[in-house]
């Protein structure tokens, strides 16, 4: 949905991770980027103007967060500046305590409202409401038919009139309401420009005799500057309550929602995300931020850093690394971090960047290895893991045994440690943003699978493997390394007699 | 109608937006920073967007840089947008040899084909041709009743298929109808479909394909109606739908608002895909040809 978004957010924080120490020259070069990114995402002008400088403000007078890098933290604060601007939501709906509860829905021509109509109805009737549809769109031909059949097809009873005046056909269909015992009324307005004035003094003469509960703007997504001046428009002429967006399910960058709810003040109530009846969804700032961001959750990220990195830990490991000391011991206190913060897949996927990487994953078992290496790790005395040279056959067979993988996984892992203990050195100094990416890195080259041989060039097979496969043609490996290796203590056996001989 | 009524017309849809444009209360102020951020915010809030907006508001730059602002400056700006924007056939649509003409109509949900289709429908009646259209949306609730009505009330033919039936089965079949009864024109109006829908758009490329298998050349036009209200994902509708069943022009519709349909103006630079009609209103004879001079005009005086 915020795809588009997505890509351009990253495209713009991009700008500000290139740089190391957040000055007020990258900001405003960053700033710009994401003016950008939000004015191609159809986010009013003036609403935009106002959200750069509330960024700004926050950010400039924010102190930096030692486990994360000064760009991330400016994330957080556009994420959250974009919550607060599009929140909170809402999606209840306050009904009457006597008397059916009658809910208006107005919009532009083509935003939606029929479908939406019974996108709510449903909703309701699925919550244990007894909804009744009043058709009161008797401009657009045929608008009248669409109700009814979407009607059928929900099970909802459809009030029309031909002929009549679209105040009397929502005052008689509320009138009907009461009659046939419904508890819920949805009125089904034409849609109409915002500056046509017959048509809006129509509405607001059908509000106020009708005296609907709730007035909901419906309002299409794909909506580009012009959203503000007929939301604020409907808003004048109606006092609306709530806000529905629809077409969200396409890739409009949706800087309407923006615009929208800063105009009117009203929260959004649901989201329209597909043709079919039952695509209405809750509104969720949240999500929706964080989606629009594409950071997917580098905030969640940056604030599990902070609770979870120790900073004395991390400042004796980094101490530890400039002698030039670093162990396995040190390697599982890494992994052990990283394994508080969440699943690897889960923050992967919130890193932008990363989150093709994750998908990646799917027949990857990360976790898995990363289990199996810290149970390796686990099962070595102190004095191993702080010299793994001194690992002999016995001690492997040993570690092998209380960690349950084959002797030769030890092996690997002891001649890989070399290899490791240098990228993790660099990642010492990293963010914890960097050392996840190190980490992927490290899982990819196979630094999570003991026997595989790490740093070795990935080369497209054309083909991905599976695990399975993976597992089978390692085995097949080792089995001719065997094989191998006994032909020639076979051939040293039988050259060794002629010799002697 | 006369000209002037129809210019009129025009300009009435356009007075709102034309408003935003009062470039004459800028004469004699010096172009600085100050005034191309003025002349960039007037371009944004039309949806021009921001890469053609920063292309006009560079050669500004470039070329009035520290002189003040008067008539060369409009005329700059007025020329410079009529070069985004001109089409060298504005308002014609190709006519096959042999008939029907056939025009396909498409576009996002909610844009306003059906409508527009009444509006072509009845243009092309005043002009004495015989039209028949196909309607092909088979999937919303009640959309060839409405289409019926408009067919109806511009005295066009109509076939319909059930609701539900495949679209490129009623596309087929109002090909043999519009073949059989001599109409010089098919319209084939479709359903309302996001671009990212690919199933939905593998549908369209479908109904295509029938009409190109039934009459040679066709269809003609591909039309794609576009929201005036849109803002910049309109620029990837036109994109995709474009690459889907190769559209060759635009309908513009809605433009009788507030929205100013700037974005025609990055679609033309992206992929010069050129508007050849807007639509001013909800009545059936509020269908007009672009006129790039007056689009441009109206915006600017």
């Amino acid at each position: 949905m915020f795809d588009d978004l997505q890509k351009r957010m990253g495209a713009a924080v991009g700008r500000f991770r290139a740089r190391g120490v957040l000055t007020e020259a990258n900001i405003q070069d960053g700033m710009r980027e994401v003016r950008a990114a939000l004015l191609e995402a159809d986010v009013n002008l003036d609403v935009v103007r106002d959200f750069m400088d509330r960024v700004q403000k926050k950010a400039v007078g924010e102190q930096l967060i030692k486990a994360v890098r000064p760009e991330q933290q400016i994330v957080k604060i556009v994420h959250d500046e974009l919550v607060e601007l599009m929140g909170p939501g809402d999606p209840s709906i306050r009904f009457e305590k006597s008397g059916p509860t009658v809910i208006m829905l107005c919009g532009l021509q083509g935003a939606g409202k029929t479908t939406t109509c019974g996108k709510l109805a449903r909703l309701l009737a699925a919550q244990g409401r007894r909804p009744m549809l009043v058709a009161a769109d008797l401009q657009r031909p045929a608008a009248v038919e669409q109700l009814k059949v979407v009607g059928q097809q929900i099970e909802v009873p459809v009030y029309n009139r031909v002929g009549a005046d679209p105040v009397v056909v929502c005052r008689e269909g509320v009138a009907e309401a009461v009659k046939q015992g419904r508890d819920t009324v949805i009125l089904d307005t034409a849609g109409r420009l915002h500056v046509d004035d017959s048509l809006m003094a129509e509405l607001s003469k059908i509000e106020k005799v009708v005296k609907p509960h709730q007035v909901y703007f419906v309002c299409d997504a794909l909506t580009g500057q012009d959203a503000v001046s007929s939301a604020d428009a409907f808003n004048k002429a109606l006092e609306l309550n709530g806000v529905i967006l629809t077409k969200l399910d396409g890739d409009a960058r949706g800087g309407a929602a923006l615009s929208v709810r800063k105009v009117t003040g009203v929260p959004i109530k649901f989201l329209g995300k597909g043709e079919k009846l039952d695509k209405l969804e809750a509104f969720d700032p949240e999500r929706l931020a964080g989606q629009m961001l594409g950071m997917g959750d580098i905030v969640g990220l940056v604030e599990a850093a902070q609770s979870v990195i120790d900073e004395e830990e991390a400042q004796r490991q980094q101490k530890k690394l400039a002698e030039g000391k670093f162990d396995l011991e040190d390697f599982r206190k890494q992994i052990v971090q990283l394994q508080k913060m969440g699943p690897i897949k889960e923050i992967m996927g919130k890193i932008p960047g990363l989150n093709q990487a994750a998908a990646g994953l799917d027949d990857f078992e990360t976790e898995g290895s990363i289990k199996q290496l810290q149970g390796m790790i686990d099962s070595m005395t102190p004095q191993e893991r702080r010299d793994p040279s001194m690992i002999d056959m016995s001690r492997r067979r040993r570690i092998a045994a209380g960690s349950g993988v084959d002797p030769a996984e030890i092996s690997g892992l002891v001649k890989q440690f070399d290899a490791m203990a240098a990228l993790v050195k660099q990642m010492a100094s990293m963010s914890m943003l960097d050392k996840m990416r190190a980490m992927t890195g490290l899982g990819r080259a196979g630094a999570f699978q003991p026997g595989a041989k790490l740093f070795a060039t990935k080369q497209g097979t054309g083909k991905r493997l599976s695990p399975k496969e993976k597992e089978k043609l390692r085995k097949e490996r080792e089995k001719e390394e065997r094989r191998l290796r006994r032909e020639q203590k076979e051939k040293g056996k039988d050259g060794g007699q002629p010799r002697a001989n | 109608m006369a000209l002037s009524q129809l210019f009129d017309r025009f300009k009435k849809g356009l007075s709102k937006t034309a408003q935003l444009f009062n470039v004459r209360a800028w004469f004699g102020r010096k172009v600085d920073q100050d005034f191309l951020d003025d002349l960039e915010a007037r371009l944004i809030r039309a949806d021009v967007g921001l890469k053609a907006t920063t292309r006009i508001v560079d050669q500004v730059r470039e070329v009035f840089r520290d002189r003040t602002a008067d008539e060369d400056l409009l005329a700059f700006v007025k020329a410079e947008m009529k070069s985004l924007l001109a089409d060298p056939r504005p308002g014609a649509l190709a006519v096959a040899k042999t008939k029907p003409s056939v025009y396909l109509i498409a576009g996002v949900n909610g844009s306003g084909k059906t409508t527009s289709i009444a509006k072509l429908a009845q243009l092309l009646r005043l002009d004495g041709k015989r039209v028949l259209v196909a309607a092909c949306d088979t999937f919303r609730a009640a959309a060839s009743d409405q289409l019926s009505i408009w067919a109806e009330r511009a005295g066009a033919d109509i076939v319909k298929g059930s609701p539900g039936a495949d679209p490129a089965s009623v596309a087929h079949d109002a090909c043999d109808r519009a073949l059989a009864r001599g109409a010089d024109v098919l319209i084939v109006d479709t359903a309302g479909r996001l671009h990212t829908q690919t199933h939905l758009m593998r549908e369209l490329e479908r109904v295509r394909a029938v009409l190109q298998r039934k009459i040679t050349g066709a269809p003609h036009e591909s039309l794609l109606v576009l929201d005036a209200t849109n803002g910049q994902n309109a620029l990837k509708q036109a994109e995709v739908f474009t690459k889907s069943v190769s559209c060759t022009g635009l309908i513009l519709t809605k433009l009788d608002g507030t929205a100013k349909g700037g974005i025609v103006v990055a679609i033309r630079q992206a992929i010069d895909l050129p508007v050849k009609f807007i639509g001013v209103g909800e009545a059936l004879d509020d269908l007009q040809p672009f006129d790039v001079d007056a689009f441009v005009e109206s915006i600017l005086s």
